[in-house]
């Protein structure tokens, strides 16, 4: 009973061989980790979107550091500014050109909320125009603020689900 | 020093004298609304050779109703002059100082969009930060500050 020995056929390594996932998890994953931000960058935000660009706060340890400036390569739309009433064609412009699957983060108060801006000029936040996924208060917003906002938007994606197969598709 | 200018400069004024003052370092020139293209041609002459800025005063309830200010500098004597005129809320003519300082043509653009008043004798008077199909003058005190006149449609649930 003990001579039959079930032959092994390699020598285990100790290593990840097989892992069990869902789908949805494994999709999130890796486009959480894979953010291409579009800067719609138009107002003072933009000192900030630069500070917490550069080293000291390093984004790219989020995969979301390097900005694509042509709409069809990237999958993150920051609207970092305020956004008025003659921009606002050229920003859904840009959020309709982009691929699916696509998200917007409001960077500060004004693409929040419009600031403290109430006039014949100013959008009152570009949620009226686009959907937002994240809000980051602040005028302008630290640039913790803005990592816990990409941090957010990663958990978002994580736990969202992934079709692969759309009726668009 | 600059006093001693302006007090030359007013006493050249001739007939627009009575209603020049000097006010925190500038002539200040009331005029009347047909005399400003000849006003100006003369400061120009006497060294006012930089157009700084025209833009409107809304006075609601009083009549005449707006008041245009234009901005002159001079920089070889190192000082201003404001000259301002009063027009009517029918009748917002004034005429255009584009042959004398080529730079008036933007500022004109933008304050007749925002205010509504006519240069006459500037034939680009398109909108310059507003954009086509603008309705109303957005800087007269009339113009409700919630009024919005958004280019494109807003998503559900927004108004």
């Amino acid at each position: 009973m003990n001579d039959k020995v079930i032959p092994i056929r390699s020598e285990p390594t100790g290593a990840f061989e097989y892992i069990s996932t869902k789908k949805d998890e494994l999709v999130g994953w890796a486009r959480k980790f894979s953010l291409f931000p579009y800067p719609f960058v138009t107002a003072c935000c933009a000192m900030e979107f630069m500070a917490v660009s550069s080293t000291p706060y390093d984004t790219d340890r989020f995969g979301a550091a390097l900005p694509r400036f042509s709409p069809r390569q990237s999958d993150l739309l920051m609207v970092v500014g305020t956004i008025n009433h003659k921009q606002a064609p050229i920003l859904l412009k840009v959020y309709e050109q982009m691929c699916e699957p696509k998200w917007v983060m409001a960077f500060g108060a004004c693409a929040t909320s419009g600031g403290f801006y109430q006039n014949y000029a100013t959008l009152l936040g570009v949620d009226r125009i686009v959907p937002v996924d994240v809000y980051i208060p602040g005028c302008p917003p630290r640039p913790e603020m803005v990592i816990d906002g990409i941090m957010k938007l990663q958990d978002k994606i994580a736990h969202e689900r992934h079709p692969i197969l759309t009726k668009a598709f | 020093m600059s006093t001693q200018v302006l007090e030359r400069v007013r006493s050249e004024l001739g007939a627009w004298a009575q209603e020049a003052v000097i006010s925190h370092g500038v002539l200040v020139i009331n005029a009347p609304t047909g005399g400003v293209l000849p006003l100006v041609h003369m400061l120009k002459g006497r060294g006012f050779d930089m157009f700084l800025d025209v833009t409107a005063v809304d006075w609601l309830g009083q009549a005449p109703r707006l008041e245009v200010v234009w901005h002159f500098y001079s920089t070889t004597h190192k000082v201003r002059v404001r000259v301002k005129a009063r027009v009517t809320e029918e009748q917002p003519d004034v005429d255009s100082l584009v042959p004398l300082y080529g730079s008036a043509a933007f500022m004109e653009r933008e304050c007749h969009e925002m205010y509504g008043i006519r240069f006459r004798g500037n034939n680009d008077l398109r909108p310059l930060l507003l954009y086509e199909g603008f309705v109303g003058f957005p800087l007269r005190k009339d113009y409700a500050k919630e009024q919005e006149q958004p280019l494109v449609p807003y998503r559900e649930g927004f108004q």
